[in-house]
């Protein structure tokens, strides 16, 4: 199956899944995402606070005396690095172009010049999360004031830095990320059970649905679902088995009436062959009586059994094609020498010779045939072309391979008439087809062309009608050689 | 002239075919159901019959069994083409031949004819009859040509006229592959694109006359896509 193959790519199973498990990640995610930032920043929060609040707490504590000297200044930042709060801190100070810190260089790298700007303006202090080297900071910059007299302070030049390593939080935050991320994966694994569920759910109706329209397809005509639920695709389902019962229904009154019509044209056929049998065996008393009888009566007496004769014929025809269309016709095959047969065919009708019938015979051809079905084949075509083509006609027979490899038998009729006019070789093999609107009605039954049809068909071949390239027209009759092969 | 006997249902027919035989010099008895018919055989004593197959009551192909059973009369099944299967039936309950219905009287008497040919024509078969001996053995089959009489292991075989003319064309020419359309033509005369049934028909039926019980056929072998040969034994 070709659209088999296009949608398994992309069928409704792997989109489903793929929707289930989208939403499903964008939810973990999301959550996930969420929940990472809220306790970052409760985490970050609490500890900036503890140590922007305990720095304040330190430096108060302190108090300098004026002026700044950087020899107490280091002893007094080394105090307060000692009270880092909740970790460890490396303070700094910087007065005028005074540098002092509690580390072993005097000046951070870490301390960015918006800090110490913000620090500037700011009374209360400032701090930043500053990320260098992959290793996270909180830097504080806090401005000093001066206790000037009872209830006065006077800001000083002084900034005091303290630089924390903040590692403890940021192992905290990547667990957190761990767990969301080793949650959200079982998470993920988990959705699939119920994806791949609402996938069955939808896809086995859908599957059932394939299944019973292909099976009406190939006609079985009765094939229904069953109905379960009251969804959407039961629905569907009821749906496809009340057109299918339309179809099935409608479908079987056209059979009904084929076979009423067929029936009738069999039947007609049989009741007409008893009366015609008796007449046909008295048609030569007729006509042997008609030389002694007067003009008129003679005539009529000819009449009688010339049209008689046709009769038979046309009788005999209708319940071939009947047979035909009851599906009744037998092929018994024979292995015969297909040029021996049509030599046989012509001189079994007396058209040999100097009727004007040529032949390209190759001896030994052997092939599968039904000999009474080849037989009428060969006789209409070369009737019908002495009839309505002209001579010579041109009986050829031989083997080629078909499109598909397939060994035929080829047996060509051409005459030498005008050719078969286009408006009429779609319709040459229709039944009662008057290819001369003239001609009310033709010398045989009007079915033999249809009987060929049937015959050659019965056989596994085809006859098609063209007319050659050099005027006149040609059938063309294809025949398998091993008949075995053919179907229906 | 032959004497026929005609059992055939439909008035028409039965006045047409008569008729018409008549016309060509026969002498004709006919009925009008198998019973009366089986009934006209002991007195009229035809030479041949012309069955329907299609009869109220009593089938042809019942007659046909019935007839076969004491006699070895010639027999000509009536018939439509397309009842495939009762053609089929009748050549295995016996018959000779068939004609399809309808069908002109000068083809009816040609059939006749050709059941009633001289059988001492055949023969004659392929190769001559000079220089041979009187009775032929093969086997433990003793074909008497000259007194057209068949035995098998000393006892006499009833064969019908289309089995015995089949059995002396292919004993003419032992080992000879006959196809059967060359049969039907010289058998039965048949025009080529006769049926080929009717060959089958008739060897199944002397094969159950002449071969033994048990295997494979020894007198009459089948060659597969060509026809049928008599021995090699």
């Amino acid at each position: 199956m070709i659209s088999r193959a296009r949608t398994a790519a992309f069928g409704l199973r792997v989109r489903l899944v793929l929707a289930f498990l989208l939403v499903a990640a964008v939810s973990a995610g999301t959550t996930a995402a969420l929940t990472y930032r809220e306790a970052r920043n409760a985490l970050l929060e609490t500890a900036q606070d503890t140590a922007v609040t305990s720095f304040r707490d330190q430096i108060q504590l302190m108090g300098f005396g004026l002026p700044i000297q950087s020899e107490g200044l280091g002893d007094a930042l080394r105090e307060i690095a000692r009270k880092g709060k909740p970790h460890p801190w490396v303070v700094f100070a910087e007065y005028g172009s005074i540098r002092a810190s509690s580390g072993t260089s005097p000046v951070s790298t870490v301390i960015t010049p918006e800090l110490r700007r913000s620090a500037a303006a700011n009374p209360n202090g400032a701090f930043q999360r500053v990320v260098k080297d992959g290793v996270p900071y909180l830097t504080i910059g806090m401005p000093t004031v001066f206790k000037a007299g009872p209830g006065g302070v006077l800001p000083s030049r002084l900034v005091m830095y303290a630089v924390m390593r903040m590692t403890d939080e940021q192992l905290n935050v990547d667990a957190l990320v761990t767990a969301a991320r080793d949650g959200a994966l079982p998470g993920l694994a988990i959705a699939l059970v119920p994806a791949l569920l609402a996938a069955r759910s939808v896809l086995r109706p859908v599957r059932e649905l394939r299944q019973a329209a292909r099976s009406m397809g190939s006609g079985r005509l009765d094939t229904r679902i069953r109905v379960r639920g009251s969804d959407e695709l039961a629905e569907l389902a009821r749906t496809f088995n009340e057109s299918a019962g339309e179809l099935e229904r409608s479908v079987e009154e056209l059979r009904q009436a084929e076979e009423r019509a067929r029936r009738f044209a069999s039947d007609v056929s049989h009741e007409l062959r008893t009366p015609l049998a008796g007449m046909l065996a008295v048609t030569e008393v007729l006509d042997e009586e008609a030389g002694s009888l007067d003009p008129d009566t003679a005539k009529a007496v000819r009449l009688v059994s010339t049209e008689t004769g046709k009769l038979a014929v046309l009788v005999e025809d209708l319940m071939e094609i009947s047979r035909f269309d009851a599906r009744a016709a037998e092929l018994n095959t024979d292995e015969v020498d297909a040029a021996e047969a049509i030599r046989k065919t012509l001189e079994n009708r007396h058209w040999t010779g100097e009727r004007g019938v040529r032949t390209e015979l190759p001896d030994g051809t052997r092939a599968r045939l039904d000999p009474r079905r080849f037989d009428l084949v060969v006789a209409n075509l070369v009737g019908n072309a002495l009839r309505h083509g002209g001579t010579p006609v041109t009986v050829r027979l031989r083997t080629e391979a078909r499109s598909d490899g397939v060994p035929v038998l080829v047996t060509e009729v051409a005459d030498s008439g005008p050719g078969i006019s286009p408006e009429v070789l779609p319709h040459i093999f229709d039944r009662f087809y008057k290819a001369d609107a003239a001609r009310t009605r033709s010398a045989g039954s009007g079915l033999g062309l249809a009987i060929t049809l049937e015959n050659v068909r019965l056989h596994g071949g085809t006859v098609r009608a063209g007319n050659q390239p050099g005027g006149g027209a040609v059938f063309t009759v294809e025949i398998p050689l091993r008949a075995e092969e053919a179907e229906g | 002239m032959p004497r026929v006997l005609l059992i055939e249902d439909d008035p028409s027919v039965r006045e047409g075919v008569e008729l018409g035989l008549r016309r060509r010099g026969h002498e004709v008895r006919s009925a009008a159901t198998g019973e009366a018919g089986l009934a006209a055989l002991g007195e009229f004593r035809p030479d041949l019959l012309l069955l329907d197959l299609m009869l109220p009551g009593m089938n042809g192909v019942q007659v046909c069994r019935r007839v076969r059973e004491s006699s070895q009369l010639p027999i000509i099944m009536l018939t439509a083409r397309g009842d495939d299967f009762d053609v089929v039936v009748g050549l295995e309950a016996g018959a000779d031949d068939y004609i399809v219905k309808p069908a002109r009287t000068e083809v009816i008497e040609a059939r006749i004819r050709a059941v009633l040919r001289r059988i001492e024509d055949f023969a004659q078969g392929p190769g001559g009859g000079q220089g041979r001996a009187a009775v032929e053995v093969h086997g433990e089959l003793a074909i008497d040509r000259a007194g057209l009489a068949v035995t098998k292991s000393g006892r006499q075989l009833a064969l019908a006229p289309s089995e015995l003319k089949l059995l002396l064309h292919l004993s003419a020419a032992p080992e000879q592959v006959f196809s059967r359309q060359q049969l039907l033509e010289h058998v039965w005369e048949h025009g080529y694109h006769a049926d080929a049934r009717l060959v089958d028909a008739c060897v199944r039926r002397l094969r159950n006359k002449i071969e033994d019980e048990d295997g494979a056929p020894r007198y009459i072998q089948t060659l597969r896509g060509f026809g049928y040969r008599f021995g090699p034994l």
